[in-house]
């Protein structure tokens, strides 16, 4: 297994000289060789669970959430794949784990995030060779491109030695990637690309523009003249005025009079022309092929991190989950993902909710008031032990969660409303399929269901619904207008969605296991504003000197 | 260069969007009802009304700079019509600047921008020759420190020889000779970094002889190649950019110059034209004696409400009154006794005076606040009185975000909008916090409750503030109204009643009475 992925045999024609001289690469002797960022064993996700269904992601909101993920990233079908497979095992699930862990420093995650950047700067540059014409461009380019490369690994490595780094996979790429920088292949390119750099950087020459003739020279040390006028009008300077530079994007660029002066001044400069074109020759194939990997897979924690980062500099709290085989499963300060993404995008606030099991208890029966935040708490429990599988930090400040086989989900659909027997029957149909293929491992959601029939009706079969979820011993949340369904059993918990009792009108978002109790109206009010005594008190600063 | 009227150390910020300044200022202006004092100010003129209202509301701390504008305003009063030609001959000078606009000088191409500012500063110069002239023949009768520095700045910056420097470079600046630009390789080796360059444009020696190593090609564009000749016109563009950008800039500058030394002057005007309308109609005049932010001071005698002066015919009464080291103002009373006419004659004299103005009374002498606050009914908002109480309180929490040590904040029949006791309770939690935080409180209620609570023998919650001064509006003979007030304490009832005879003599009166009553 760990032969196949030996960087260099991968492509034997490119990487021959690479070959040579990883054989030379020191690796510490108890350090197992670098293979995936994503699982220890295999490169591939051969080991992974099977994907979560899409009507499932659909009515958790986990749709939205990968799609805010991968938006904008290069791959994004290849992390749209990764964030819908949970991994079945809890190893695996450490494995990534660990890797978040360590990304939880600041500076690894921005050495990491820039690394990631100059890459794929990287790519871009190779890509843009193969569209350019003038071979002294082409040059300058694949120049540019070898220069952000050795760049990017350098500082990587740094940060990689400056960093706390635990987790497996981070530990075995320090490695893999020590030794790498160290070989001779990548020390040539290295020193050869910064010579180069450096002796064209140092060329500055002069273009004489009169009409239509044009004169090439070397700089003659004239003076700048905008620095005269500036100094000139100095005296007036006050405040911020207009820029009235014009916004050229990028520079002039290539084209028939800027080749023929480029031209002028590679006969003006022969020697480190002659240089360039000799390098670009020896250094046709610069980039690594494991290195490449890493990339690919660091940008499944990058985008995860990245969509989290906003969420996070408002307070909101995501954390790593302790994922068991126990079903006494608990979060604290917990959130709707989907929903938290696009209030925070609003500039609006984010209700937080707690919940734990314990003892014999698996089901959560949520009742209360419409709009109170009911649907919202149950796709945050669905959604926690998705993105706990995938080995990814969760919503809250902290949670223990349980790894289940598969999430089930029935969720009232707006679609379905026009035929009311028809939702019904299908309503059982699909219910019934679920509680076939459900096991103890399972976890099931279930949104206002059975609202299409009498009152009587649904009292009854959401009765015979509930004892099949107990009886099966499954951890579920089950979302109902039916309040006897509260009590169905030691089992069973019961929360509700809360309201102000004086603005029953008003929307907290907040489901709890314990009701609110009344304050004096206009005493609530005044702490609904933060404007009570000791709130304001808080808020206004004392005068320092009294 | 500076104009420096309004502080000898700093510029206001007249670019700055008024709502991060003073993020309350449309209450400011709708509760003191400074529009009636600004339009006065302004007399019919926009550009003035814009200056004063800013001016007016971003209030200055510093006692010294408020006697440093009081001297410019007394030199602005006594030389009325030279003013008047200077502040001509900035709006001239504006002027030039829109009759030029053609020239290319809002062009995105750095060459068209760099002789459109060519022809700007050109004008410019001229103007400034001018202003120099001014300031050499009337610099002798002004007598404040901020005229004498403008004085002084304008005749040694503007020296002889700095302006024939300038036309020097205006003429340089015509590029007859074509332009000269280093460049530096980029990382696709096209140039980069273009600079424009001073030399000569002489074929040298050492070619004309050829001899030596070649250090200089070249090469002509054909007559027919347009796209290499636009190509080099944008090399040149980008030579020239800079030089471009610095001359307009300067151009920008300059007219800033003379934009500031309007807008100061601006601001004068408008307290002249001020003045000169309260004074027709009898209102005193004074200019007022700002302290630092402690001790607290407040003092006053026929103290006015300038909107109420400027706006009615009869005779405004003023007050008297003595508030020093009160942290805490409560004014209770008569309906229509005066109560809210004098809170916004302590705003409005408050903001007068931190802007360097006078104040419409006789004496005024006051600590500075450091902002200013109001926090009044809105009539509105006439919602139901649950929405309403949210309402208050919403602006009241607002107010906690911008509230600091040493502000001063005026309620106006505040948190009266559910019953009285929770009313009380609400008002008197905020308002001990307030003095707790040194916040200065001025309150006009009807709750009795709340304001007996802040007396000698109430309870003003564990720590009541020394410093309390209650005044209460009285109840003239006859039911009419003197509009004074006195330094008395709450009385348990309003007087609603009389009011309401006033306004509907006595008619429907058994239902609506009783009600009044309650």
């Amino acid at each position: 297994m760990r032969s196949s992925v030996e960087p260099g045999e991968a492509d034997g024609r490119e990487h021959d000289r690479r070959s040579d001289a990883h054989e030379h690469r020191p690796t510490a002797p108890d350090a197992p060789a670098f293979v995936s960022l994503l699982a220890e064993r295999v490169a591939d996700d051969a080991d992974a669970g099977e994907p979560l269904d899409p009507g499932c992601a659909f009515d958790l909101r986990l749709d939205q959430v990968v799609e805010a993920i991968v938006r904008g990233h290069e791959e994004s079908d290849y992390l749209r794949t990764l964030l819908y497979r949970p991994v079945a095992e809890l190893d695996a699930i450490r494995y990534r784990q660990e890797v978040f862990s360590d990304l939880e420093d600041e500076r690894l995650l921005a050495g990491a995030a820039k690394f990631a950047e100059q890459m794929r700067e990287v790519r871009e540059h190779l890509s843009a060779i193969e569209k350019m014409h003038h071979p002294l461009q082409r040059q300058g380019w694949f120049l540019d491109a070898a220069a952000i490369y050795c760049h990017a690994l350098r500082s990587l490595a740094e940060t990689l030695d400056a960093a706390p780094v635990r987790s497996r996979a981070m530990t075995a790429f320090r490695a893999f990637l020590s030794g790498y920088l160290a070989s001779e292949q990548f020390t040539t390119l290295e020193a050869d690309t910064s010579a180069r750099k450096q002796r064209l950087g140092q060329i500055v020459y002069d273009v004489r523009i009169r009409g239509s003739h044009v004169d090439v020279s070397r700089y003659d040390d004239e003076p700048d003249y905008s620095v005269e006028v500036e100094a000139l009008f100095e005296r007036f300077a006050q405040g911020e005025v207009r820029d009235y530079r014009r916004g050229y994007r990028g520079e002039p660029g290539f084209n028939h009079v800027t080749a023929q002066i480029l031209e002028l001044v590679a006969r003006l400069f022969p020697e480190p022309f002659a240089e360039l074109a000799a390098y670009c020759e020896v250094h046709r194939q610069f980039l690594d092929e494991t290195v490449r990997r890493f990339e690919r897979e660091l940008d499944f924690y990058l985008s995860y991190l990245a969509f989290a980062a906003p969420l996070r500099s408002t307070g909101l709290r995501l954390c790593l989950p302790e994922v068991s085989d126990s079903k006494q499963v608990n979060a604290v300060d917990t959130f709707d993902l989907a929903l938290a993404n696009k209030l925070v995008g609003e500039g609006k606030p984010v209700v937080v909710n707690d919940f734990h099991l314990s003892g014999p208890e698996r089901i959560i029966v949520v009742s209360g008031p419409n709009q109170g935040g009911k649907t919202t708490f149950a796709r945050t429990f669905g959604q926690l032990h998705h993105l706990a599988a995938l080995g990814c930090p969760v919503p809250g400040s902290s949670a223990s969660l349980f790894l289940c086989d598969r999430i089930y989900t029935h969720f009232e659909r707006e679609e379905d409303l026009g035929d009311l027997r028809g939702k019904l029957e299908s309503d059982l149909v699909r219910i019934d399929q679920l509680l076939r293929v459900a096991t103890a491992r399972s976890i099931v959601i279930l949104n206002e269901i059975f609202t299409s029939t009498t009152i009587d009706d649904a009292r009854f079969l959401g009765e015979k619904v509930m004892a099949k979820l107990i009886e099966l011993d499954l951890l579920g949340v089950f979302v109902t207008f039916i309040d006897e369904l509260a009590s169905a059993g030691e089992q069973v918990v019961s929360m509700l969605s809360k309201v102000v009792p004086e603005d029953p009108a008003q929307r907290t978002f907040k489901v709890q296991r314990a009701p609110a109790d009344g304050l004096a109206y206009a005493l609530a009010v005044a702490a609904k504003h933060n404007v009570t005594y000791e709130r304001l008190q808080a808020r206004l600063t004392r005068g320092s000197t009294r | 260069m500076k104009a420096h009227l309004l502080s000898p150390t700093r510029d206001l910020d007249f670019s700055a969007e008024l709502e991060t300044v003073v993020p309350n200022h449309e209450a400011l202006i709708a509760d003191l009802e400074l529009t009636t004092l600004l339009a006065t100010m302004a007399a019919g003129d926009r550009f003035l009304y814009d200056v004063c209202t800013r001016v007016l509301l971003t209030s200055v701390t510093d006692p010294d700079e408020i006697t440093y504008r009081q001297r410019v305003l007394t030199d602005c009063v006594q030389q009325a019509e030279i003013v008047g030609e200077l502040y001509q001959l900035a709006v001239d000078t504006l002027a030039d600047k829109r009759k030029l606009w053609g020239y290319g000088y809002h062009s995105q191409f750095p060459g068209s921008i760099l002789s459109g500012a060519v022809t700007q500063l050109e004008a410019l110069v001229v103007r400034l020759k001018q202003l120099r002239a001014f300031a050499h023949e009337h610099s002798d009768r002004f007598g404040s420190d901020g005229f004498q520095t403008l004085f002084a700045t304008i005749q040694s910056e503007l020296d002889d020889e700095y302006l024939q420097t300038v036309e020097a470079h205006l003429k340089k600046l015509r590029f007859a000779n074509g332009h000269l630009l280093s460049a530096q390789l980029g990382r696709d080796l096209s140039g980069v970094r273009y600079v424009l360059r001073y030399g000569d444009l002489k074929p040298r020696w050492r070619e004309l002889l050829s001899v030596g190593a070649r250090d200089h090609y070249s090469f002509t564009i054909p007559q027919r190649d347009e796209a290499g000749a636009q190509a080099l016109g944008e090399l040149s563009d980008r030579g020239i950019n800079l030089v471009a950008n610095a001359a307009a800039r300067s151009a920008d500058h300059i007219t800033s110059y003379f934009q500031m030394l309007r807008a100061e002057l601006a601001f004068y005007l408008g307290c002249v034209n001020l003045r000169t309308r309260l004074l027709q109609r009898d209102t005193p005049v004074s200019l007022p004696v700002p302290t630092a932010a402690r001790p607290l001071r407040l003092a006053c005698t026929d103290l006015r409400d300038p909107a109420l002066a400027l706006r009615t015919d009869g005779d405004v009464v003023g007050n008297d009154v003595d508030a020093d080291d009160t942290p805490l103002v409560i004014i209770t009373g008569a309906n229509s006794g005066g109560k809210s006419t004098f809170l916004r004659s302590v705003g409005c004299a408050q903001l007068m005076m931190q802007c360097g103005m006078f104040v419409a009374a006789e004496r005024y002498e006051a600590s500075v606040a450091d902002g200013l606050f109001t926090h009044f009914l809105r009539d509105e908002d006439e919602t139901m009185e649950r929405g309403r109480l949210d309402e208050e309180l919403t602006r009241m929490s607002y107010f906690a975000d911008q509230l600091r040590p040493d502000s001063t904040i005026l309620f106006n029949e505040s948190f009266a909008a559910t019953n009285e006791r929770e009313g009380s309770e609400i008002a008197r939690q905020i308002v001990r916090a307030l003095l707790e935080a040194d916040v200065r409180v001025l309150f006009v209620t009807h709750l009795y409750d709340f304001a007996s609570s802040f007396t000698a023998d109430g309870d003003g919650g564990p720590e009541r503030p020394s410093g309390v001064l209650f005044l209460r509006a009285e109840r003239g003979e006859g039911g009419r109204r003197p509009y004074k007030l006195v330094a008395a304490e709450p009385l348990p009832t309003s007087f609603g009643v009389d009011v309401y005879e006033r306004r509907l003599g006595g008619s429907f009166a058994g239902p609506l009475l009783n009600r009044s009553r309650d």
